[in-house]
């Protein structure tokens, strides 16, 4: 009896996932396309299946620029969609993301740890770009890292998560508040090259840097798959949870981890990206309607790869030369979203009772 | 048989017992209620019982077993349970919920098997909720979402059901058809616990009653006997004739 509904519901599914999987391949050619030098698409099409270009020039801008640029928007635009994803069930609260936890904010610290003592020191600028590249991916993971080994130890002792959620907030805004305190005392150049972080960059990874992202991403992503079955329980609350033979810290610490390495290591690459993590699982229930873990993961992988090549190409600014900073075109454009979102919160369906 | 049973149990919180030498039974095909003023433990007591909190003294027997060393994923296939809270996410479908049911059995990724099907089938069939199963659960009246989270329960295939104040929030109709069908389905085997207020309609289809009050043992009885011998009275403290 109940079997058909199961069958209706795959093949439903199919065709949505296919769906999506197009978009996205068209997005991708499109970003790669598109920008200051316009490439026409099918020459795209040749140098992705791996054709040689007769134009020498569009083959290096694809190789060196758009190619990694868009594999980045990729795995940014999964990674911190399947973060926020996690932190939403796990905290049962709509408006958690990935940087609730203070991750990004931890990441902020190490940056602007890195970029002031480099210049009380002296020399930060001295060094060559790419050591400086690494220093700052290094301390940005070194800093997340250290918020979430805080945020683990707490919830080992914290029993509600709701709790947990409050004590991610406090440390966000702490460690924010120490990073404004070094920018208060520090020169014009050190907040400079702190707020060009903080603008978040997709176009700065080179291959070298892709290579060590893109295992982190695609294993987390991976194992956020993995992961369904736990949150999938964690969606009738925690005390169901339990009685479904769930053993409630140590999920809570897988999930914190898998959230960790996902938006730590986006972060750490790429500067802090807003809103991407906090909106697209919303989108993908509103859209798709289904708050199965099993379907939203690859939903969301899907969704959140191809809003970040829709957002990059509007950063671009097509027909010009100028780009925007793409922190605040995630931000512009995913604001008026999560404004709309709490003024219809009951559209969510989420239930605050306990 | 006794599926489970309690040792001298004290049950409350840090240093403050609410109930203290509790020697209960619950055996198979039992449907017992717990009843009790607001705030005298019965949530407490069953969330105890469940294993979410520890006691504070005394053991507790689950299947033969102690419950303290028993893991989640054991207690889950012998105890389920039926809180107060609703689930947090309410877009989920009715089958969807039930499925969930299957979550100690079901595979790594929640993927249901054959027997796991089945079990779902025989909860739909037994709560008689087909004609809703495609709705969700912000769809559903009270009394639906009632039956539906107690077929969640029957799909969860354990032989001791807690359920924690079932019929509040129901109109007197739906207060029935779930006593009705929680006595149904203590009579197919399984031990049956709720913690209610309604003294008139639970006395009908309990077993047994057991009374709990601020600072005294806990009293053990046949609730029309207790309704008789005004033991259900003093328990609630009520004067007067209404009851």
């Amino acid at each position: 009896m109940i079997q058909q509904y199961f069958d209706t519901s795959v093949k439903k599914w199919r065709i949505t996932f296919i769906g999506l999987f197009i978009v996205l391949c068209m997005l991708f050619l499109a970003s790669l396309a598109i920008g200051s030098v316009s490439i026409p698409i099918g020459q795209t099409a040749i140098f992705i299946t791996g054709g040689n270009l007769e134009n020498s020039g569009w083959q290096a801008i694809l190789m060196n620029f758009r190619l990694p640029k868009a594999l980045t928007s990729i795995l940014v635009g999964s990674a911190l969609g399947i973060s926020g994803l996690q932190m939403q069930t796990l905290f049962r609260n709509p408006l958690a993301g990935p940087f609730i936890l203070g991750i990004s904010s931890g990441a902020g610290l190490g940056v602007a740890l890195v970029i002031f003592i480099g210049f009380a020191v002296g020399g930060f600028f001295g060094i060559p770009d790419f050591a400086r590249n690494w220093l700052m991916v290094g301390s940005a993971a070194v800093g997340s890292f250290l918020v979430l080994s805080v945020i683990g130890v707490a919830a080992l002792r914290v029993k509600s998560g709701v709790s947990l959620l409050i004590i991610g907030l406090m440390f966000g805004s702490a460690v924010s508040a120490i990073v404004s305190i070094m920018q208060f005392f520090s020169q014009a150049e050190n907040i400079q090259a702190y707020v060009i972080w903080s603008f978040g960059s997709l176009g700065s990874l080179s291959w070298n840097e892709l290579s060590i992202l893109t295992p982190i991403v695609l294993l987390s992503l991976v194992y956020a798959f993995v992961l369904s079955k736990q949150l999938n329980a964690l969606l009738l609350g925690e005390t169901y949870a339990e009685s479904l033979g769930l053993n409630l810290k140590s999920t809570r610490i897988l999930i914190i981890l898998n959230t960790s390495l996902l938006a730590g290591s986006v972060t750490a690459f790429c500067g802090p990206i807003a809103f991407v993590g906090l909106a697209v699982p919303h989108l993908a229930r509103m859209l798709f309607n289904t708050s199965n873990h099993l379907l939203l993961t690859p939903l969301i992988i899907l969704l959140g790869a191809l809003m970040m090549l829709a957002f990059d190409l509007v950063a671009q600014l097509p027909g010009s030369d100028a780009t925007l900073p793409i922190n605040a075109v995630t931000s512009l454009l995913g604001a008026p979203f999560v404004i709309w979102l709490i003024l219809w919160k009951n559209n969510l369906h989420y239930s605050f009772d306990k | 048989m006794s599926l489970l049973q309690t040792h001298n149990l004290t049950i409350g919180y840090g240093d403050k017992p609410l109930v203290s030498d509790i020697n209960v039974s619950l055996e198979s095909g039992q449907f017992i209620g717990l009843i009790g003023q607001n705030g005298v433990g019965k949530s407490t007591l069953i969330r105890t019982l469940a294993g979410f909190q520890e006691p504070l003294g005394g053991s507790i027997s689950l299947g033969g077993r102690e419950l303290i060393k028993l893991n989640p994923k054991e207690i889950s296939k012998k105890l389920g349970v039926v809180l107060t809270e609703k689930p947090t996410a309410l877009n989920l479908s009715v089958l969807e919920l039930i499925s969930l049911g299957r979550h100690p059995y079901s595979g790594w990724l929640g993927q249901l098997r054959q027997d796991d099907v089945e079990k779902i089938e025989e909860a739909i069939e037994q709560t008689q909720i087909h004609h809703i199963l495609n709705k969700r659960l912000y769809q559903l009246s009270d009394g639906q979402l009632q039956k539906v989270m107690i077929a969640r329960v029957l799909a969860q295939d354990t032989d001791v059901i807690l359920l924690d104040e079932p019929t509040s929030h129901l109109d007197l109709r739906n207060k029935i058809e779930v006593l009705d069908l929680l006595k149904k389905i203590s009579q197919s085997g399984k031990g049956v616990l709720i913690s209610t207020h309604e003294i008139h309609l639970s006395a009908k289809v309990c077993d047994m009653y057991w009374g709990v009050d601020f600072g005294v043992p806990m009293e053990i009885g046949v609730p029309d006997e207790m309704l008789l011998s005004g033991k259900v009275q003093e328990l609630l403290h009520l004067e007067g004739g209404a009851i």
